[in-house]
């Protein structure tokens, strides 16, 4: 593919050629050999200045730092809790993690956070993939109870969240549902639209490319306010 | 060589009906059923993802690791379930050449699962599978040089074919089986029951890559059905 016909958005499949040129550099998901630079993962082409990348449109999710993830305590240990954040690895949450003090000689561990207990949380360092820390001392950190629980591809998480949040707080304030979105793909949502919410985010998550997809999200909201509105009319007269 | 008819009119460089789907099993990260004629393989990729016990983890690197199975009505006569010393040999012959497609050093300590199992077996079983897990790796979004592709080629009553079927494979003199990555033009597996002369091998050699080139669009195609296509249709369907 020569530099003219370099677009965004072009699907690729791990091998394929993006281009062939030493003016660019290989980004995310891409490799250089020779002069070109080919695609690691199956995805979408994304140019921006001068980097190559390939947004992917399927994967397991790696632990970053600074990542919000929603995670299950599946081990209580002398110091900490273990969680279980992604198939590839487990997460550790220390008792420096925790916000009140816990002295160990006088409680358990168990009577803050018990095995099943959910956590949104913060990935504090990630040392290497089989050592990663979480912390709960953030100020979006919560433990979260009853709620909905669903598992979403978590290469669409970003669409799902938009620029700067404006998918995910548009959803939640015309659902008035409460969500915490994982980056690994763990969605938590409470509130009595829960299930329209879903619908919502596997529509998202099926087409994540879909132009004005937020203008199509919004009526679908709308939609689902005026059918409740009639609904609930129908029940009283 | 000559362009004899063979028992099911194909031409001596035709391969057989060949249909690739991605995606077929929603519980993988990854998957596909590859169909040529009659032999049915499918693969399932599950991972990466953490592996135990700990003696078995790489530190450099994700580990491989390759099932090959056929379920019991699979052939002719029952097939006996379980691991075989042939399917245990496939199973590591496919491993080997899976392996330098896919950027193994990029997940640490951890493993990546192909499950491949042969639902109907008319032949080219191994390059079914190694299709199958070629496509079932790229859709579960696992990183990777190339798509690797594989055909088996051989001989039969002195004349050159490829992709046998089972009633030719019975009359054979020579079967050879080979993976190939087409990007980096590698061949990472190549097998041979019988003999030829060398010069016959490069001749079946070529035969073999250039249907290989076929079966890379078709691979290629299936993948962009399973995400892009599918997709569009979700969109016309919300739109409608």
């Amino acid at each position: 593919m020569s530099e003219e016909f370099l677009k965004n958005r072009d699907f690729v499949v791990p091998g394929d050629e993006i281009l062939k040129s030493m003016d660019y550099l290989p980004g995310r998901n891409t490799y250089r050999e020779g002069e070109s630079i080919h695609a690691k993962k199956l995805g979408l082409t994304s140019v921006s200045g001068r980097v190559v990348s390939v947004i992917p449109l399927n994967s397991v999710y790696i632990p970053k730092a600074g990542d919000m993830v929603v995670a299950r305590v599946i081990d209580i240990q002398s110091n900490g809790w273990v969680l279980y954040v992604s198939p590839i690895c487990n997460a550790f949450l220390s008792l420096s993690g925790v916000r009140q003090y816990i002295d160990t000689n006088r409680m358990s561990l168990a009577s803050v956070y018990s095995i099943n207990n959910l956590l949104y949380t913060n990935i504090s360092a990630v040392n290497q993939l089989d050592s990663v820390y979480v912390t709960m001392q953030d100020p979006k950190a919560r433990k979260l109870d009853d709620g909905r629980l669903i598992n979403i591809n978590p290469a669409k998480i970003p669409r799902i969240i938009g620029k700067e949040g404006s998918m995910i707080t548009m959803i939640k304030n015309k659902s008035g549902c409460r969500i915490c979105i994982g980056q690994n793909g763990i969605v938590w949502i409470q509130g009595r639209e829960a299930e329209a919410v879903i619908e919502i985010l596997r529509l998202i998550e099926s087409q994540p490319y879909a132009e004005g997809l937020t203008d199509k999200v919004a009526k679908m909201l709308d939609n689902m306010k005026a059918e409740e509105i009639k609904d609930d009319y129908g029940d009283e007269s | 060589m000559t362009m004899a008819t063979r028992v099911d009119g194909r031409k001596a460089d035709e391969i057989r009906k060949l249909h690739i789907e991605a995606g077929v099993l929603p519980n993988a990260t990854g998957s596909a059923l590859v169909s040529l004629g009659e032999t049915i393989a499918l693969a399932a990729v599950y991972g990466p993802r953490m592996l135990h016990p700990k003696h078995l983890q790489a530190s450099d690197k994700a580990v491989l690791s390759t099932v090959y199975s056929m379920v019991p009505f699979g052939t002719t006569e029952r097939n006996r379930p379980g691991p075989s010393r042939r399917s245990i040999e496939i199973g590591k012959v496919t491993r080997q050449a899976l392996e330098p497609a896919v950027f193994l050093a990029e997940f640490p300590k951890t493993t990546i699962d192909v499950f491949i199992n042969i639902l109907q077996a008319d032949a080219g079983t191994r390059t079914a599978g190694i299709n199958a897990a070629s496509v079932a790796l790229a859709d579960a979004g696992i990183p990777m040089r190339d798509l690797v592709v594989a055909i088996a080629a051989g001989k039969i009553e002195g004349e050159y074919a490829i992709d046998l079927n089972g009633k030719e494979e019975e009359l054979t003199d020579c079967d050879m089986p080979i993976a190939y990555m087409p990007k980096d033009n590698r061949i990472t597996l190549l097998q041979m029951d019988g003999d030829m002369p060398l010069d016959d091998v490069r001749k079946v050699l070529d035969l073999s890559m250039k249907s290989c080139m076929q079966l890379y669009e078709a691979q290629k195609l299936a993948l962009r059905n399973r995400w892009i296509k599918a997709a569009q249709q979700q969109e016309a369907r919300t739109e409608g």
